[in-house]
């Protein structure tokens, strides 16, 4: 690692006027930026960690029925503390990594960096979350830009996700056998207005929603209703570990497993 | 340089660390408490897990400035007051849940966190919560084993046996 120095805000306001300072970085519970760091792929001068912030952290219920979700809480306290609310996405937490990545991953840091295999992008965009920062609410919609690009900007912060609560959920992945990241996932999420699809891991354009498979579902919540769809295999990643067709063909089948699994 | 204090294993302690020294690193060469181990230095392996905060982490991806005011147990604190193993050691010992040894205190301390949380845990929950613990000489069955006997359950005819 390229030396750095290293902040510890216990509040938002403090992490804002030291995230201010050339070349900070934020800190969430690095379990992806820390080994970035050791590869030599980011050169913070600063490092400002987020992990002590108290007000960041937690899980409840709001008066409008939505699961908010603080920004520095980690994958084993959703793991946990989500399961009596959203069964889809406690499931998804508690198989994030392994328990000690578990222990220190945040689901905001998961969001900011948007790893195109990452899990929690596909929970997000696929409930429709509405992800606050210190500055603004952002859409999901809107939130993610590609490839681990955001609507965030330079020393954004999020603060709390609000998850709106399906009637019925499941995230499904197939997990790449090395790495144990998702070569394909797909979280799928029944709302009372609609069904959304959001697959993670197989685009080169990182989460994104598969809308002929939501207006499919909508009409007809059943696995059956996804028979003959597909997804073009030309956005598709294509590596050592899987072609692009690969990719495409296990977008179909992760998608069928999860709406056969889904509760 | 930035100053950190922490308790570990009930000792107070207190160091000027860089901002980049990991957790592992200042157990390892600023403590001289060697037992915990780097094996990839990636994340991946788990030989170097400690307890903070009563919470299983990956000492290699945590910078010892983020420790700071927190409780971190070691390996070495696992023993019993008197020096004899505890049960979880001690069970490694019996079923011959190690054979270099190297992955074992990353073992010892994810078995005992598991043990904390779920007290009879099955087979299964066993195998999935080791899914960040590596050991590339027992092929797991006897770490298993170990940690059904560890926990007071009847040790199963391991099937892949």
């Amino acid at each position: 690692m390229y030396a750095f120095d290293i902040e510890r805000p216990t509040s938002l306001t403090d992490a804002v006027t030291a995230l201010g300072r050339e070349e900070a970085q934020a800190l969430g519970g690095g379990q992806t930026l820390i080994p970035a760091l050791k590869q030599r792929l980011a050169a913070p001068s600063v490092l400002v960690s987020l992990a002590g912030i108290a007000e960041m952290k937690g899980i409840c219920m709001n008066d409008a029925g939505l699961l908010c979700i603080g920004g520095g809480t980690t994958h084993g306290t959703v793991a946990k503390g989500a399961v009596a609310h959203y069964p889809g996405l406690a499931d998804l937490a508690a198989h994030i990594g392994d328990p000690a990545v578990r222990n220190r991953g945040t689901i905001g840091g998961s969001l900011a960096n948007n790893d195109p295999s990452a899990c929690y992008p596909a929970a997000a965009l696929a409930s429709g979350v509405t992800i606050v920062t210190n500055t603004r609410s952002i859409a999901a919609d809107d939130f993610f830009e590609g490839m681990f690009t955001t609507a965030l900007e330079e020393g954004e912060i999020i603060t709390e996700v609000k998850f709106p609560i399906p009637e019925a959920s499941c995230y499904i992945k197939f997990e790449q056998p090395a790495s144990r990241f998702a070569l394909v996932g797909v979280f799928v999420a029944k709302f009372a207005e609609g069904v959304r699809v959001a697959v993670t891991g197989a685009s080169n354009n990182g989460v994104f929603r598969w809308t002929a498979a939501e207006t499919a579902l909508s009409a007809n919540f059943s696995v059956g209703a996804l028979d003959g769809l597909s997804v073009p295999a030309q956005d598709m990643i294509a590596d050592l570990h899987g072609t692009a067709a690969y990719r495409a063909h296990l977008v179909a089948v992760m998608a069928k497993r999860a709406v056969a699994a889904a509760k | 340089m930035t100053k950190v204090a922490m308790t570990v294993n009930g000792k107070s302690v207190s160091r000027e660390v860089e901002g980049r020294t990991l957790l592992v690193q200042f157990l390892r060469d600023d403590l001289r408490l060697t037992g915990t181990h780097v094996g990839c230095d990636t994340s991946q392996c788990g030989a170097c897990v400690v307890h903070v905060n009563g919470e299983a982490v990956k000492s290699c991806t945590m910078f010892a400035a983020e420790a700071e005011g927190a409780s971190v147990t070691t390996i070495e604190a696992m023993a019993n007051e008197d020096g004899s193993l505890n049960t979880v050691q001690q069970a490694f010992q019996d079923y011959h849940g190690l054979q270099c040894g190297f992955c074992t205190p990353g073992m010892v301390m994810s078995a005992t966190a598991l043990l904390k949380d779920n007290p009879k845990p099955t087979e299964q929950e066993i195998r999935e919560y080791l899914e960040g613990n590596i050991c590339r000489c027992t092929g797991y069955h006897n770490i298993i084993k170990a940690i059904m006997a560890a926990s007071g359950q009847e040790i199963p005819a391991i099937a892949a046996e």
